[in-house]
């Protein structure tokens, strides 16, 4: 009742985002709505598989679902289920505890599948690399054809980084 | 004040208890130690007396300098604004203990902890099973803690056994560790009778990564980059934690600008988090609008703490005795507009979902933490605080929080609604605190603050978002990290969503688990 009054009230109230960063995303989103639209027939769907990250990656992935990034109007979706992956998004350093889910998860996806590997512990361990309980890097481990480094990867740089990845 | 109360109080309790020597280290911290066999007891009494769960309780291998493993417990007297430090030899021969678990559940855990890491056994623990180190891929054995570890040595492999309930129409529901949102892994076990579920029982391990022997023989400044990354959500809270230890023990006293910068960042990390949660909640009900509002709201504190920081999880900016980043006038008054817009924002999510009676159903009554439940478990932070535990570090250790007239919030509740309102209350609190807190900072003073190597131990302690953050650290002559014991909240807390959900059904498990929101990887370590 609340939100159909204040919008009969208010009507559409919009939000004023800088406009260099809403340029920004439009520009970097449009060209990966179009890249995706050729090469995936319509949209990208991706399933995400923690190994041991400490949330802030995933945290970030949110964020790009979030409404001021809103990465699924650009044909990227996040699935629940790697039946229905196109990509698998694999963070953190793996953990000896997630190597059988990790490995099972990828055989449950369909091919044809790619790997994309998102932060800096994804990489080569980072900052636990050394420790007795790592397995990683995930490249050696699944075919990952992208890697989208930061710690955590902002929004922005995930979307970029996609971008650059599929206009090879 | 010294300890003598504090023994005193032992005495009431134990007659003829006598410590091999009292400590006082620090203005916040007594250091007991005692003769192994009373250890139980006095542990037992201070658990009593204080009233607290066990804060921490772990073990450091003391074998290649003194010939024994040693053992902590930590408790907090709330009242007296102390840590009550008690410590025990261990024998290195067959080293074992008497278990406190039947009599204290809240150390059970921890027991089961020091058993997987360091192969002391708490004797008379009826439950052994390890929780990080999985029989899948690790041999029993392999003590990682132990200072002679190298690597892992080859065994026989076993396999986990959860709990069965047994009985006609009865069904496991296994669900994880790779879920369908995007979250942290943990293996969660229900048994249902029908639709309500009668036990639930969590798997946790799947992030470890070993963060405790990492810091060993690290240099300070070293490892304060390691404590942002333990769980990612509480970036600060875990460096304010680890910095405020490494002070203790360098005898460092930050300056006041610093304590109060330290306090807004603090203060921003539990507003975005907060305000996740509140969306998270509305969305496990399926009430995405709401949602999609308190995630324009993190974004725009996430992109604020960048503009301030520089870092959108505040990482990189805490060092030991100061913060690498100072507030000009432009940056306080970006902060001052900002948090008023945002405050606005929040406003109208509150009474969005105050003001659907569908979304109000489904929160109230739903996944009830009972508070003697909470107790016993050693629940602690804000879903202590929804249970009526009065717990929080802000106002029983206060600092900068004092002057600032900090008020703590508690709900009698327990269920969803209760953790939500507790979330919804600390928002605006937190806004207060910042305004507060920016108003009150002095101008620039000099620091000159380099640490010296020092030899030490110190507990750190701060109230994250989700509870305390404790550190305690210890290091040897050359100022290097000999051992780091990291406790995060949700380490006391997981177990009390075992509790929480039970007679709930499955599909509000997510609502409940979103209530709580723990973390895993703060968990595993």
């Amino acid at each position: 009742m609340y939100i159909l009054k204040s919008r009969i009230l208010k009507g559409v109230v919009t939000r004023h985002i800088d406009p260099k960063l809403s340029g920004e995303i439009e520009s970097a989103g449009l060209e990966l709505k179009s890249l995706i639209r050729k090469k995936f027939a319509r949209s990208l769907y991706i399933r995400e598989v923690d190994t041991g990250s400490c949330g802030a990656c995933e945290s970030e992935i949110i964020s790009a679902n979030n409404p001021i990034y809103d990465i699924q109007r650009f044909g990227i979706n996040f699935v629940a289920s790697p039946r229905h992956a196109d990509a698998l998004l694999v963070t953190g350093p793996v953990s000896k505890n997630m190597l059988v889910a990790l490995k099972k998860t990828f055989e449950a996806m369909p091919e044809p599948k790619f790997v994309i590997t998102l932060g800096d512990c994804a990489l080569n361990g980072g900052i636990f690399k050394d420790s007795y309980y790592i397995e990683g890097p995930v490249k050696d481990i699944l075919p990952a054809a992208l890697h989208i480094p930061g710690c955590p990867p902002t929004p922005m740089a995930i979307i970029k980084a996609l971008l650059a990845f599929l206009k090879k | 004040m010294d300890g003598s109360e504090i023994i005193s109080g032992i005495k009431t309790k134990l007659q003829d208890f006598n410590a091999i020597s009292v400590s006082k280290n620090y203005s916040d911290e007594i250091c007991i130690k005692v003769d192994p066999q009373v250890f139980k007891d006095t542990c037992l009494a201070l658990h009593k007396i204080l009233p607290s769960p066990v804060m921490m309780l772990f073990a450091l291998d003391e074998r290649k300098a003194m010939g024994k493993f040693v053992i902590n417990a930590v408790f907090a007297s709330f009242r007296r604004s102390q840590w009550v430090i008690l410590t025990m030899d261990i024998p290195q021969e067959n080293p074992c203990f008497d278990s406190l678990a039947k009599s204290m559940y809240s150390a059970n855990l921890f027991e089961r902890e020091i058993w997987e890491m360091f192969g002391i056994e708490p004797k008379g623990n009826p439950d052994l099973r390890r929780l990080y180190l999985h029989d899948e891929v690790w041999p029993q054995g392999n003590y990682p803690l132990r200072k002679d570890f190298q690597k892992m040595k080859v065994g026989n492999l076993g396999e986990y056994k959860f709990g069965r309930v047994e009985g006609e129409g009865i069904f496991e529901v296994p669900v994880g560790p790779v879920h369908a949102g995007i979250i942290g892994p943990g293996h969660f076990r229900f048994s249902v009778a029908g639709e309500p579920i009668i036990n639930l029982e969590i798997r946790f391990g799947f992030t470890h990564r070993g963060v405790e022997k990492i810091f060993e023989g690290k240099s300070i400044s070293d490892a304060i980059r390691f404590s942002e990354r333990v769980s990612g959500d509480s970036s600060f809270a875990h460096s304010l934690s680890f910095a405020q230890a490494a002070e203790k023990i360098s005898g460092i006293s930050v300056s006041l600008r610093t304590a109060y910068l330290r306090g807004i960042f603090l203060e921003l990390e539990r507003m975005y988090n907060h305000a996740n949660d509140a969306g998270g909640i509305a969305l496990d009900v399926g009430f995405s609008f709401p949602a999609a509002y308190a995630s324009i709201i993190k974004e725009s504190i996430l992109a604020l703490n960048e503009k301030l920081t520089g870092s959108r999880y505040l990482k990189n900016i805490n060092s030991v005795g100061r913060v690498s980043v100072d507030f000009d006038g432009s940056k306080k008054s970006i902060l001052q507009e900002s948090i008023g817009k945002i405050k606005q924002d929040f406003d109208e999510l509150v009474k969005i979902l105050n003001s659907s009676v569908s979304f109000m159903d489904r929160v109230d009554t739903a996944g009830v933490l009972k508070k003697k439940t909470a107790f016993d478990l050693g629940v602690v932070g804000l879903a202590g605080r929804a249970s009526g535990i009065p717990t929080d570090l802000r106002k029983y250790f206060p600092g900068i929080y004092k002057e600032a007239k900090f008020k703590m919030v508690t709900q009698g509740a327990g269920d969803v609604l209760a953790r939500l309102r507790v979330r919804i209350f600390e928002f605006e609190e937190s806004c207060r605190l910042i305004e507060e807190f920016a108003a009150r900072m002095p101008g620039d003073e000099k620091i000159e603050n380099d640490p010296k190597p020092k030899e030490g131990s110190a507990l750190g302690y701060v109230e994250g978002w989700r509870g305390p953050v404790l550190y305690w650290l210890k290091t040897d002559s050359s100022g290097l990290i000999e051992r780091c014991k990291i406790v995060d909240p949700s380490f006391h807390n997981w177990q009390a969503l075992s509790y929480a959900v039970l007679g709930n059904i499955i599909p509000d498990f997510p609502l409940c688990n979103k209530s709580f929101d723990l973390s895993y990887s703060g968990n595993d370590l």
